[in-house]
């Protein structure tokens, strides 16, 4: 362990920590745009700027390792200035499209301008002007909107080990794009949708539906594989418009492409919304007190006529356990047989 | 896991997802992890990066290969002779754990090392056509690791030897003394998301909640007191005997709940039989799926976004699953259909609410006793075993030592696959999953980007052997099997090696399972061999 001052606060940190790691560990808030805990350290974005007593100009915080008896300071009106500068050129280069735009309200730069309440900017001039063309159906690409923080391209090659996008071109027309800039094309995860700080990236599925407002949010477990990943999902309307997850989840917010963007089927006009008995060769739509009834009935009728083990019943990994446990509880307790299964023994 | 159960007194992966961080050495066989388990594969990736090395055991070139150190590319159907040939240079090198056999096994030195001596590394080449120095580099890499975990699915047990190969994984495990520590272990990644679940909670003609025999009187008496009602004392039919069973076991009446049999089934013709035949067929469900077209009553249920409930993970983490919506119309949730039709038939099950039924969960269970709602909620969800309150949850088995007492090593031979590739079925023909569809598709072919991305069936055939056929890239061919013929378009590819194609088996339009057979039951378990069978593919 190392001590340390921040902010005229003594801390401990373990060695190696890097002075961004060490302020967070003890909540004290840096603005950043370019890290994510979960990715290597980019120094990128130069708004985590600190002033480290003995050193002349003010270092990036989330690439300056910690040492003994250092002593940082994260904001005083000198740092708060550069920061406000590097924020303003970023919007200098960005659309002012807030009003309309998706990520309004869950936007790490529209809470930066916001904080420095910047409305005038002094550095206006020429702006990147990009089509919105992407013919991937699951995200959406609006790259005049990308501050070049690099982090979808990081998430991309160091967590999903993919490489599917990279950024092109150098300065001015620096732009992130898959090679030779066609079309998206990957495992579409989403991660970079999930880690991008803007609204550079963004669910196709969910344009439109509901930004912040009225939104409800519930945790709950991805219904596809086994890894049990975490979902939150956001509910407008009775419908689930969009899919996120935490980073302090078992999956560290990380999720696949099902569990991202395959909600769709839960609205789906093709659900079934009635009980249905076959009447004469055709299903026909009854209510539940006459679909329960006649299967009991029938149910029943084999059972006094062939014995409970001419019935048996198949039971599903898709549903809860408490499901699954009433379901084996009724065959076993109700009907009186051990004919239960689950049809996917994996 | 019938396997995994009679080695070690009980099936689940032995160690957590985070661990996997911590592997100096993962194997992974029979499992494409980074599309049938991306996020389990996202934890491999980051151990790779941190310098663990990665053994890829499989016929087709999965994703996943372009992280490992070594790709083993087995013919299909010979895992076994590939593990005991691994084994064999184990012990040769004496890189065994003597220390750990002797504590903690039993059988090692009776008939077990003595049924490894045949399948020396020529052997294994021959049979599995995998150069011996892989299988010698791949046997020293797992053995001189220290925390070396091994990674298993469908691929492995789904053979009609399936069982054998969990067999011969917990051997490898058993004999390096790889068992019982964080990080290293023996680890089936269940396929569905709650799979795990649905065994635990005794969806098994068996076993009662929580592996408890129901043909063990003691047991039976105490699900009796439990239920208050006299219950079964035989063995039930397991899902494939079902739909074989004749004469007095033949069932007459089936209620299928959230499964659909016609697609995931082998041998889909015979599976539609059967369900014709029946007197009477119930099907619960969220879709009108080929099964349900079937039935005489199709009822509503409620999906993972509309009630309240947990699911079980592959890492036996028990996890709170809440309502977000309500359920279109008249559908409703699978708990109230269950416990309506159950008061019908004379049977009163009382629940306010859902946490009731866990809670008796707990009481049928022990290992699940220690949970409550409200700590699954805190807590981030538990791990089995959980027996007390104060009990923080199991991330990984076996801490000093197995249920059953010992871990037994069991000798396995290796057995050619059921079927064998003739002039007349050249091909051997493998199925699965793939990256955007789930299982049978009732779920992600309804969310139309994901149809998009992935609209229709394919088979993957290497390239040389379609240029053999005058097979283009996506040219329409037939394939068939002594059991029935589908017609899809031919992807070329270098994934599988020559002799073999693949099928993914979620599109109703060319059901993989067509093909496959549903007689080559694993005996053991019961697993119907999915993953291997013959095929002839033709141009049409
Ligand atoms: S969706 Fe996933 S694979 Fe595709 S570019 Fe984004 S991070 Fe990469
Ligand atoms: S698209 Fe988003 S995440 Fe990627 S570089 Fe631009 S702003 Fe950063
Ligand atoms: S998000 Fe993907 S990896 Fe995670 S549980 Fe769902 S299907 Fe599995």
């Amino acid at each position: 362990m190392l001590t340390l001052t921040i902010d005229g606060r003594q801390i401990e940190v373990k060695e190696g920590s890097t002075v961004l790691q060490a302020a967070r560990e003890h909540e004290i808030y840096i603005p950043t745009l370019c890290d994510d805990p979960r990715l290597e350290p980019y120094g990128g974005c130069r708004l985590c700027l600190v002033q480290i007593e003995g050193v002349p100009r003010p270092v990036t915080a989330c690439t300056t390792p910690v040492s003994e008896g250092m002593k940082v300071e994260t904001t005083n009106e000198y740092i708060e200035g550069l920061r406000r500068t590097v924020v303003e050129l970023i919007l200098s280069d960005h659309p002012n499209d807030c009003m309309v735009c998706e990520k309004a309200g869950d936007c790490t730069l529209q809470e930066l301008a916001y904080f420095y309440g910047l409305r005038e900017n002094r550095f206006r001039g020429e702006r990147r002007q990009y089509a919105k063309r992407d013919a991937n159906p699951f995200i959406e690409r609006d790259m005049e909107k990308c501050i070049l923080c690099g982090k979808c391209v990081r998430v991309c090659e160091e967590v999903q080990g993919v490489s599917a996008i990279e950024i092109a071109y150098r300065g001015f027309n620096a732009k992130v794009c898959p090679p030779f800039e066609k079309d998206l094309d990957c495992e579409f995860c989403g991660q970079c949708v999930s880690v991008c700080p803007t609204g550079a990236l963004m669910g196709k599925l969910s344009l439109g539906k509901g930004r912040q407002k009225d939104i409800k949010k519930v945790d709950t477990v991805c219904p596809y594989c086994g890894c049990g990943c975490n979902l939150t999902l956001h509910v407008a309307r009775n419908e689930v418009i969009r899919v996120s997850s935490s980073p302090e989840t078992l999956n560290e917010g990380w999720l696949c492409v099902k569990g991202r963007f395959g909600f769709k089927f839960i609205s789906s006009p093709e659900r079934l919304n009635t009980p249905l008995i076959r009447k004469n060769g055709r299903f026909e739509e009854v209510s539940w007190q006459e679909a329960l009834d006649h299967v009991a009935e029938r149910l029943g009728g084999i059972r006094d006529r062939y014995g409970p083990d001419a019935i048996a019943g198949l039971s599903s990994a898709r549903c809860t356990n408490e499901e699954n446990y009433l379901f084996q509880k009724f065959f076993r307790a109700a009907v009186g047989t051990n004919n239960v299964d689950h049809c996917a023994r994996y | 896991m019938v396997g995994l159960a009679t080695v070690f007194g009980s099936g689940a992966m032995t160690n957590s997802i985070p661990e996997i961080e911590r592997n100096d050495l993962i194997f992974v066989t029979g499992s494409n992890t980074k599309e049938n388990h991306p996020i389990v594969a996202l934890r491999m990736i980051k151990a790779v990066r941190r310098g663990a090395k990665l053994i890829v055991a499989d016929p087709r070139k999965v994703p996943l290969v372009r992280f490992a150190t070594i790709w083993i590319q087995q013919r299909p159907g010979t895992d076994v002779a590939l593990l005991n040939s691994m084994m064999h240079v184990i012990v040769k090198e004496d890189l065994v754990d003597r220390d750990f056999i002797a504590s903690y096994t039993e059988g090692f030195d009776d008939g077990f090392l003595k049924s490894l001596e045949e399948y020396t590394p020529e052997v294994g080449e021959r049979i599995t056509g995998v150069p011996k120095e892989k299988i010698i580099e791949a046997a020293r890499l797992y053995a001189g690791a220290s925390n070396p975990g091994i990674y298993y699915t469908m691929g492995i047990t789904q053979h009609s030897h399936g069982t054998d190969n969990v067999f011969c994984i917990a051997n490898l495990a058993l004999m390096t003394g790889n068992l019982g520590k964080e990080s290293s272990g023996v680890n089936p990644l269940r396929g569905q998301n709650n799979v795990q679940g649905s065994t635990d909670m005794g969806c098994s003609p068996n076993m009662y909640p929580g592996y408890q025999k129901v043909t063990i009187p003691s047991v039976r008496e105490r699900f009796e007191r439990l239920w208050g009602v006299k219950l079964p004392e035989k063995e039930g039919l397991v899902a494939s005997e079902m739909f074989f069973a004749s004469g007095a076991q033949k069932v007459r009446a089936m209620y299928i709940m959230g499964e659909n049999p016609v697609l995931s089934d082998p041998d889909v013709g015979h599976t539609v039989e059967a369900l014709k035949e029946l007197d009477f067929l119930v099907v619960q469900d969220i879709f009108m799926t080929e099964t349900a077209e079937l039935a005489d009553v199709v009822l509503p249920g409620a999906c993972f976004a509309e009630k309240d409930g947990t699911f079980t993970n592959t890492e036996r983490r028990v996890q709170l699953v809440r309502k977000a919506v309500n359920p279109p119309g008249e559908a409703r949730e699978d708990s109230w259909i269950i416990t309506e039709l159950s008061r019908r038939l004379g049977y009163e099950m009382k629940y306010n609410r859902t946490e009731e039924i866990f809670h008796e969960i707990g009481m049928a269970w022990p290992a699940m006793a220690g949970m409550t709602y409200s700590r699954l909620d805190e807590e981030g969800g538990l791990q089995w075993p959980c027996p007390t309150q104060d009990h923080p949850g199991t991330p990984y088995l076996f801490k000093g030592g197995f249920p059953r007492g010992k871990g037994r090593f069991t000798v396995v031979k290796y057995r050619p696959p059921a079927e064998e590739p003739d002039e007349e079925y050249p091909f051997v023909l493998t199925t699965g999953r793939q990256l955007f569809h789930y299982h049978t598709g009732s779920m992600t072919r309804r969310v139309e980007p994901i149809n998009r991305v992935s609209p229709e069936p394919y088979m993957e055939i290497n390239s040389e052997d379609a240029a053999e056929l005058a097979i283009e890239d996506g040219a329409m061919v037939r394939v068939s099997s002594r059991r029935g013929e589908i017609r899809l378009k031919a992807r070329l590819s270098k994934r599988p090696d020559r002799g073999v194609v693949f099928i993914p088996f979620h599109f109703r339009e060319a059901a993989a399972n067509v093909l496959t057979s549903s007689i080559a039951l694993d005996p053991l378990c019961k697993i119907p061999e999915l993953k291997v069978s013959t095929v002839r593919v033709e141009k049409v």
